[in-house]
């Protein structure tokens, strides 16, 4: 135990006589040349863009300095004088930039706020989430011009939604069967009934209880779309969806 | 081809002999049938010659067109006032601008222009000179004048028609009306004393100056169903529904209204009673009811119902019950109209074979016949004689076809056809007058939806609504 302490107190009586001795050196080394000019503050920024993210997402975080020979970050460590890192923290965070020179140290600060994404949907619990659920993911069906039959691209949509509707058993809906603006004001009515009848039938086909579809043609009472061409028309002609409170 | 001929206005042919017009038409169809598509000018030409030929000489008919045939120069000159109440000025105006109207519009009867008359204008019979009437300038072969005074709130009215060619017993008609001194008053005089002229110049057919036009206008924001006079005038909100109303028919009688309305349950038939100014109950079917149309005795109603799963025609009684469907076919079947002389056809829009087309068939659903050869044909409307169709036709329709909606005239037995708009934007929804003679339809050609009148040969075209858009007229029955 003595001998330990002894031997430390020597190592440190040793290294103040090296540590004296190189000051001393060194002070007097540029003595003859005139007085160099003090040295330059270092000089630092920081910033990180954007600003605000969202958790999970990243930021660029943007840095330079001048006259500095050590310059670090915390939370990040050493790092060049100038430079960008991509950052992706879990909570707001200060980064805080420390550059230390033969001018002094300077420092600057950047913050990131971090914010919590909106929390995922709540589990199926309430109606209102149905609805939602129901508009996510129920697909509305487009018709061709002047017809009323469901076309082979449109199938997909079809057995989507009668999956959808088949895990959702207690969602009753109506479909609505709407036409372009073109012709006339009965017969598009009729057509659109017939449209919205293709699209039940089709669902009952699929195993979806006819009990649970109401139907409703509004012509072309409502359209979706105003413009008199064939995308707004494709627009117009279709069957649907309407979740049923 | 004598078709053109007889669609219209019999003047003069007081038995409506039927069989003898359609063996007439058989006879011609034959003859000129492969001139179909021929001019509308060269038709009638050749129709002269069809007639000379094969009419008897007391079977005179007159062309719709009035082509090669004159007919009566009328003069008009202002009423007079007959007293000095401060309202004759307001009156006056409105009495003869409608009075004017009328006859100007009633397609029996050329006016002769006012810059032809004489300085003298007769307010009574004592002061008709003969002579500055019965010759050129004017050259009228009519005269129809009188005068108008208020005394003490009270409107009364003279009017005579005069035979000026006749100088010797020259009353054809003298007539007075009294009434309150106000402008409806006033514009109802001018039609009842207009129709009487046209009543005897016109052959005996009724005049259609008190008709009126019941149509759909969304100038509160929703589709309402509204009814005007025959001239535009008058305009009045019949429903208050907030919702959306269409196809609305007045019944024969003009007592009760059928239209479609969007209600809580779907589209379904809803009445309209004229005497209560109100909505009655109406049977209620499920599905989406559409399109009613009276029978001409009022008895029954048909209408589209896709309560079976698709859009049939279906037949009910007036009050709803005992509704039985009638077409069984596979597309979309719309738009009935009956037969408005027999009542024992209808013709109804279908979609069976893709486009929709025109059909007719007996009010039992039998005897289904296709009237349209190709296109887009809907909104057929069954003519007062029972002898034509008016009915809106793209005859080119589809992807890279430029055709538009054209108001067209077909003779049911023979299924020739006459274009009777032309290069007009989209115009639909056809309705016959009670006479037969104007045909009013929805047009776009202004621009937006609205209520268009023309005689049944395609002339004397006029816009009569104005204001936000306005379709599917619907003429009552007298």
């Amino acid at each position: 135990m003595k001998a330990k302490t002894l031997k430390s107190v020597a190592i440190v009586v040793a290294l103040a006589a090296v540590m004296m001795l190189g000051a001393c050196h060194k002070k007097k080394a540029p003595a003859p040349p005139p007085p160099p000019p003090p040295a330059p503050s270092p000089t630092a920024s920081i910033s990180v863009s954007p600003d605000t993210i969202q958790k999970g997402q990243s930021a660029t975080l943007t840095w330079e300095t001048s006259n500095a020979t050590d310059v670090s970050i915390d939370g990040i460590g050493a790092v060049q004088p100038s430079g960008s890192q991509s950052v992706s923290p879990a909570d707001s965070i200060t980064y805080h930039l420390a550059a230390k020179g033969a001018g002094g140290t300077q420092e600057a600060t950047a913050r990131l706020t971090v914010t919590q994404p909106p929390p995922p949907p709540p589990p199926v619990a309430s109606g209102a989430t149905e609805e939602d659920l129901f508009g996510q993911n129920v697909k509305d069906i487009y018709f061709d011009y002047d017809k009323s039959n469901v076309r082979p691209d449109q199938q997909a949509s079809l057995q989507a939604d009668a999956q959808f509707l088949t895990q959702h058993a207690g969602i009753n809906f109506t479909i609505e069967g709407h036409c372009d603006e073109r012709g006339s004001t009965e017969y598009n009515l009729a057509l659109g009934d017939s449209r919205a009848s293709a699209v039940k039938n089709a669902l009952a086909a699929l195993g979806i209880s006819a009990s649970r579809i109401k139907t409703i043609s509004y012509g072309k009472e409502k359209p979706f779309c105003m413009e008199s061409n064939e995308a707004c028309w494709q627009q117009n002609r279709r069957g649907h969806f309407v979740y049923q409170k | 081809m004598s078709y053109t001929v007889s669609f219209c206005l019999h003047a003069y042919n007081g038995s409506n002999r039927m069989g003898d017009r359609n063996e007439k038409t058989r006879r011609s169809a034959i003859i000129g049938g492969t001139l179909l598509r021929a001019s509308i000018f060269f038709l009638i030409l050749l129709s002269t010659f069809l007639t000379a030929a094969f009419t008897s000489a007391q079977d005179w008919v007159r062309t719709g067109s009035g082509l090669g045939v004159e007919r009566v120069r009328l003069a008009v000159p202002d009423f007079r006032p007959s007293t000095n109440d401060a309202q004759n000025t307001a009156l006056l105006k409105t009495f003869n601008d409608t009075f004017w109207n009328d006859l100007d519009n009633s397609g029996v009867v050329e006016l002769v222009s006012k810059s032809f008359y004489p300085l003298q204008i007769p307010g009574q019979p004592a002061e008709v000179t003969f002579g500055l009437w019965n010759s050129p300038p004017p050259n009228a072969a009519m005269l129809a004048f009188g005068n108008l005074g208020v005394a003490a709130g009270k409107l009364t009215v003279q009017g005579w028609l005069y035979d000026v060619k006749n100088t010797a017993s020259p009353q054809v008609l003298g007539k007075q009306y009294a009434d309150v001194a106000t402008e409806e008053a006033a514009r109802v005089i001018a039609h009842k004393f207009a129709d009487e002229i046209i009543f005897r110049l016109g052959g005996g057919i009724p005049g259609i100056a008190e008709s009126r036009i019941f149509f759909v206008s969304d100038r509160t924001g929703h589709k309402e169903i509204w009814a005007m006079d025959y001239d535009g005038s008058n305009q009045r909100q019949l429903t208050h529904l907030a919702s959306t109303s269409l196809s609305p028919r007045i019944s024969p009688d003009g007592s009760r209204m059928a239209f479609s309305s969007l209600t809580k349950s779907g589209w379904e038939i809803l009445m309209f009673s004229l005497d209560l100014n109100r909505t009655v109950n109406f049977q209620r079917f499920g599905g989406t009811n559409l399109s009613p149309a009276w029978s001409p005795d009022g008895t029954r109603l048909a209408l589209s119902s896709s309560r079976g799963g698709n859009s049939e025609i279906y037949v009910c009684d007036a009050n709803g019950g005992n509704l039985r469907r009638i077409t069984t076919s596979r597309g979309p079947d719309v738009s009935p109209s009956w037969n408005r002389k027999t009542g024992a056809q209808i013709a109804f829009v279908s979609g069976s074979t893709g486009l929709p087309q025109v059909y007719t068939m007996e009010a039992d659903g039998t005897n289904q016949q296709r009237m349209t050869d190709q296109g887009y044909a809907v909104s057929p409307n069954w003519s007062p004689n029972g002898q034509f169709l008016t009915l809106a036709w793209t005859r080119k329709y589809g992807p890279g076809e430029p055709g538009s909606s054209d108001i067209y005239l077909m003779d049911i037995a023979s299924k020739q056809w006459v274009q009777l708009t032309h290069d007009g934007g989209r115009n639909d929804f056809p309705s016959w007058s009670p006479d037969g003679r104007h045909i009013v339809f929805q047009s776009h050609r202004s621009g937006k939806d609205e209520i268009w009148m023309m005689l049944a040969d395609g002339t004397k075209l006029h816009q009569v609504t104005f204001t936000g858009s306005n379709t599917q007229p619907n003429w009552s029955w007298k």
